[in-house]
């Protein structure tokens, strides 16, 4: 796909916001990957017993004033951190930008859980009188209300939504912002996923009745992908967003790049409500590798998905060796294991998180994965330890998400 | 509940809405609008804290007497004379 490409039509990363339960931007996160520091913690939620989350601590006060964060919602409070943070990182004149030529593509795994979660709860002190329920509802949790939050903050006129993609939906972000630049709908995308899922007891309690909530006597130990003695999902809050932006507008203000989305692809399963299908995978990864024109010899670390259940786990290993094979170059990691699951921003933080390897050339590990379950056969998996790459020119992503939807992005280093 | 008493919870139930207000030198005979920055929405939740607390039902049609602490207190009062604070 790249490769016949014109410059108009090349994507590239010139801006990285995000905060993940380790580290509040892309160096902190970068380096607690690099040195194998967790990011989940104990947890408690209304309703259920003690839990293990990843939380992020990111400084709400830093662009919301107390009343923006008392009317808006965690997702939008998480959006508007990154977004700030992404658009500070590209070094925008921002004044100077024009406003109407920007838009926002914010993933979703789901919105508007906590927030009626919350009311319900408010109500049944009054015996469930419906006239103290808050007339903040439906903005705050309207299906936009994530991106919507960002274009208040950022006085962004341009086009705005939320993709509620699953847990595929960090991918899902970045691609529709490549597209909308490609289509010429925008100039300046500012792109990924976010989540806020912690805050509602409703996905913990859904995961633990599926049997896949994890747990852990050490904390940092729960989420353990691919390892024999995993026990299921830690949820996690977060969020990454990016700017994109075309090559040439990237390259006449001399911005910073950290890498060209030259690859994407994204299918469905049209099987299961949750278990995923590893052929679809396998074909939603070739689909991207053969739109980015490169082969999976010329692939170097793939940021896996596993989320740490038993089939999630089997099903994306067997996808991978379909792809991968036994090709010894390529390293396979997996963020999941340092903060949980980051639902709508897992795809996004995890593709971040990989980014740095093109300048420092260093795989992070998959960390707790101390007894490799022979089920997922992967010789390539960075065990607890980064490696050392010797080149470092494509990162695949993978994230996949419940209904049967797969993503995958592919990232060249630029210059190449 | 006194009219100071009034004042009192409506000071408390602004510095809930309007939390990066400073509200020691309101003024009661000036609309809140003029002195904060309030819209519609903050309106509905000053009512809705009014349910809430005192389950004081406030029709539509009253909302004009809520523009200036004065009014609002004038308005308040006889509906929570009988609260104990």
């Amino acid at each position: 796909m790249s490769s016949a490409l014109k410059d108009h039509d090349r994507v590239v990363i010139t801006g990285v916001g995000l905060t993940s339960p380790n580290g509040n931007n892309l160096a902190e996160f970068r380096g607690a990957l690099l040195e194998g520091r967790s990011g989940v913690v104990p947890f408690e939620t209304r309703y259920m017993p003690p839990t293990l989350a990843g939380v992020c601590n990111f400084e709400t006060s830093r662009y919301q004033k107390k009343k923006d964060l008392r009317r808006g919602t965690r997702a939008g409070s998480v959006a508007i951190y990154c977004a700030n943070e992404a658009v500070k990182d590209a070094g925008f004149d921002w004044p100077a930008v024009r406003k109407d030529r920007v838009g926002v593509y914010v993933g979703i795994t789901e919105h508007g859980n906590v927030e009626t979660e919350n009311e319900i709860y408010e109500i049944s002190k009054f015996d469930y009188d419906t006239s103290v329920w808050s007339h903040h509802h439906n903005p705050r949790t309207v299906a936009n209300n994530a991106a919507g939050e960002v274009t208040i903050s950022l006085g962004i006129t341009g086009p705005h939504l939320c993709l509620g993609a699953a847990c595929a939906a960090g991918n899902a972000g970045f691609i529709q912002g490549v597209q909308m630049l490609r289509l010429d709908e925008v100039d300046l995308a500012i792109a990924g996923g976010v989540s806020e899922s912690i805050h509602t007891f409703g996905i913990f309690a859904s995961f633990h009745a599926q049997g896949a909530l994890a747990r852990h006597e050490n904390p940092a130990k729960a989420c353990r992908p691919f390892d024999l003695a995993r026990n299921g999902i830690v949820v996690a809050e977060g969020g990454g967003l990016v700017t994109l932006e075309r090559l040439p507008d990237a390259l006449a203000r001399g911005a910073n790049i950290y890498g060209e989305i030259v690859g994407y692809a994204m299918n469905s399963d049209a099987g299961d409500f949750v278990l995923p299908d590893r052929n679809r995978q396998a074909e939603c990864v070739k689909l991207a590798l053969s739109r980015a024109g490169i082969g999976p010899e010329d692939v170097d670390i793939v940021s896996s998905h596993a989320t740490a259940t038993e089939q999630g786990d089997i099903e994306e290993a067997a996808a991978l060796a379909e792809v991968f094979g036994d090709l010894p170059h390529v390293a396979i990691n997996n963020t999941k294991s340092f903060i949980g699951h980051a639902m709508g921003a897992a795809g996004a933080l995890e593709l971040l998180g990989n980014l740095p390897s093109f300048r420092d050339g260093v795989a992070h590990a998959t960390i707790n994965l101390d007894d490799p379950d022979p089920r997922c056969r992967l010789p390539q998996v960075v065990a607890n330890t980064p490696r050392r790459l010797e080149r470092v020119r494509h990162i695949l992503n993978n994230s996949f998400g419940m209904l049967g939807i797969n993503s995958v992005v592919i990232v060249r280093r630029y210059p190449d | 509940m006194t009219r100071d008493d009034i004042r009192q919870v409506i000071l408390d139930i602004l510095e809930r809405i309007a939390p990066d207000e400073d509200l020691s030198n309101i003024t009661d005979d000036v609309p809140f609008r003029e002195q904060l920055e309030l819209d519609s929405m903050d309106f509905l939740d000053i009512v809705m804290e009014l349910r809430k607390r005192y389950r004081v039902q406030i029709p539509e049609d009253d909302y004009e007497h809520l523009a200036t602490m004065q009014g609002t207190v004038n308005y308040l009062e006889p509906k929570l004379k009988d609260v104990v604070k």
